[in-house]
């Protein structure tokens, strides 16, 4: 039997924009995957801790207050210092060009800026799963 | 799988959030390595939070936990949303609201998607629970779906429901209505702040005193007359009584304090309300009194007031439920059900089998071909299972 796809749709940092967050669960859901979303100005503490009680297959972090380049890395340190790092996380927001190379060799596995179609957000989760789905 | 377990029972938050995830998905071997461990099992409250949509169990349940744990107590917490039927997926947004405790230890929050079934609550729930309950959580809360009016397999896996309502989704033939409402050990008016709550607390205890007085054999049962005559004491306790007024100072009570039931409430008529106080100290004078009329609380979850008398109340509760020996019929009824769950699932695991399925299969065409009638098949079928169920080799036996 297949199981359910888990991702956690967290938004760290302090903007108060949660339109594409909100938008990129939906799209998750209706793809039949089981999405816990955690709201606003979420620290990276909190969102390990709640990505390793849902033990979910994925995080998806979205931020738009510049600050990805100090609390996407944090997520990914955390999720190792726990011992989850079967967990994939990838990034949306708004996120300059330059800032990829960075945030990828910090182990984000992907940044999806504006306009990127959700359909290609949901390809790359199942293409990239850490853990089989049986 | 038996280290997982061990790895649960010590608290380690990441197995037990594995072990949650192999029985959401229906991970035979997980279930029936839990349920072997029988030493395990009983330690923990379990309290279930139900409510329609909106009413505030989630915002509640986030103060709830915060009260539990000024008092030394580890809580665990189910919250269940509802899957969609159409693409299997969810989303779970109850936690959002309790992402305050996220980080402490002593708290665990899991959502769990219905995944299809339709009673406010998900089939690998009661499961979860005892996972919790092994794990050394000291009170497990259950968030159900937000529920319509039927919506109550949470009496089967609480010990004690706390059902959640607000002011202004209807009138008193909502409360007196079969369902839902029948399934409260305690009520709670959330949104206190709002018009209206002091009528919905009303209406809700005049609901409770009427079935206090049904059962008690008080209103003779298909009794016109007797109801009748009682007619204008329940109009007055909803307070639609004629010349019934509301007053300022009634609206404003403070929120959290059970208003006493045998006190008349201030704003109603003055006759009436000796009545109605002199049969309720009738009921005081027997033991069960304190069973029999649930607790009515006001609480504004968004401030936090009244939900630490809304703890109080719980624990109280709890306390009077094992007391009494409630506790151990519930658990005992609930037992029974899960055992029914049991034989249920394991016929619908035969019934997925190939060679099942394929007797399945045949029998349908033969009904088709109208060489047999639907009993007969479904008959043969049933017997066909028994027998498969008898010889099949798996994990439970």
């Amino acid at each position: 039997m297949e199981r359910k796809i888990r991702v956690l749709i967290a938004k760290p940092g302090l903007d108060g924009h949660d339109r594409g967050a909100k938008v990129i669960a939906r799209a998750l859901r209706d793809a039949g995957m089981e999405v816990i979303y955690t709201g606003l100005r979420q620290t990276p503490e909190q969102i390990v801790s709640a990505a390793i009680q849902e033990d979910v297959d994925v995080i998806g972090l979205s931020i738009l207050s510049g600050a990805h380049n100090h609390l996407f890395p944090r997520v990914v340190e955390l999720l190792k210092q726990s011992g989850a790092e079967n967990v994939l996380v990838f990034g949306g927001g708004v996120i300059p060009e330059e800032d990829i190379p960075f945030l990828k060799s910090k182990g984000i596995a992907e940044v999806f800026g504006p306009g990127t179609p959700t359909s290609k957000t949901i390809e790359f989760i199942r293409a990239n799963l850490k853990r089989p789905l049986n | 799988m038996n280290d997982l377990i061990r790895a649960c029972f010590s608290g380690d938050v990441r197995a037990v959030a594995r072990l949650i995830t192999l029985l959401e998905n229906g991970d035979r071997e997980a279930y029936a390595a839990l349920y072997r461990l029988k030493d395990h099992a009983g330690r923990a409250q379990v309290i279930g939070i139900t409510g329609p949509p909106g009413a505030g169990k989630s915002t509640l349940a986030d103060k709830l936990i915060a009260q539990f744990r000024l008092r030394g107590l580890k809580v665990g917490v189910l919250a269940v949303d509802p899957s969609s039927p159409f693409s299997g997926g969810a989303i779970l947004g109850d936690r959002l609201r309790m992402q305050g405790h996220a980080t402490d230890p002593g708290v665990f929050i899991r959502s769990l998607a219905t995944r299809g079934s339709l009673g406010g609550i998900s089939k690998a729930t009661h499961a979860a629970i005892r996972v919790l309950d092994a794990a050394g959580y000291d009170i497990v809360l259950v968030e159900t779906v937000g529920v319509g009016q039927s919506e109550i397999d949470i009496v089967r896996v609480a010990d004690l429901v706390v059902l959640v309502s607000v002011p202004g989704l209807g009138d008193d033939i909502q409360v007196i209505k079969a369902g839902i409402m029948e399934i409260g050990d305690i009520f709670v008016v959330n949104k206190a702040d709002r018009d209206g709550a002091d009528r919905v607390v009303r209406e809700i205890r005049a609901m409770l005193e009427l079935q206090a007085q049904l059962r008690r054999g008080q209103i003779p049962k298909g009794g016109p007359d007797t109801l009748a005559a009682r007619a204008p004491e329940f109009l007055h306790h909803t307070g639609l009584a004629e010349g019934w007024e509301p007053r300022a100072d009634n609206e404003s009570g403070a929120t959290g304090k059970e208003e006493s039931i045998t006190t008349p409430t201030p704003g109603v008529r003055p006759g009436a309300g000796t009545v109605s106080a002199a049969l309720v100290n009738q009921e005081a004078g027997t033991i069960s009194a304190a069973l029999t009329i649930a607790p009515v609380l006001k609480t504004i979850a968004e401030t936090g007031d009244g939900v630490k008398e809304l703890a109080d109340t719980i624990l109280n509760h709890f306390e009077t439920l094992s007391r009494t020996g409630e506790l151990e019929r519930k658990r005992l009824e609930s037992i029974r059900y899960q055992l029914g769950q049991f034989v249920s699932n394991e016929i619908a695991h035969l019934m997925s089998l190939p060679e099942l399925a394929a007797a399945q299969d045949e029998l349908a065409r033969k009904v088709f071909s109208r060489k047999m009638d639907v009993y007969s098949a479904g008959l043969a079928l049933f017997h066909t299972i028994i027998e498969q169920g008898a010889s099949h080799e798996h994990p439970q036996t």
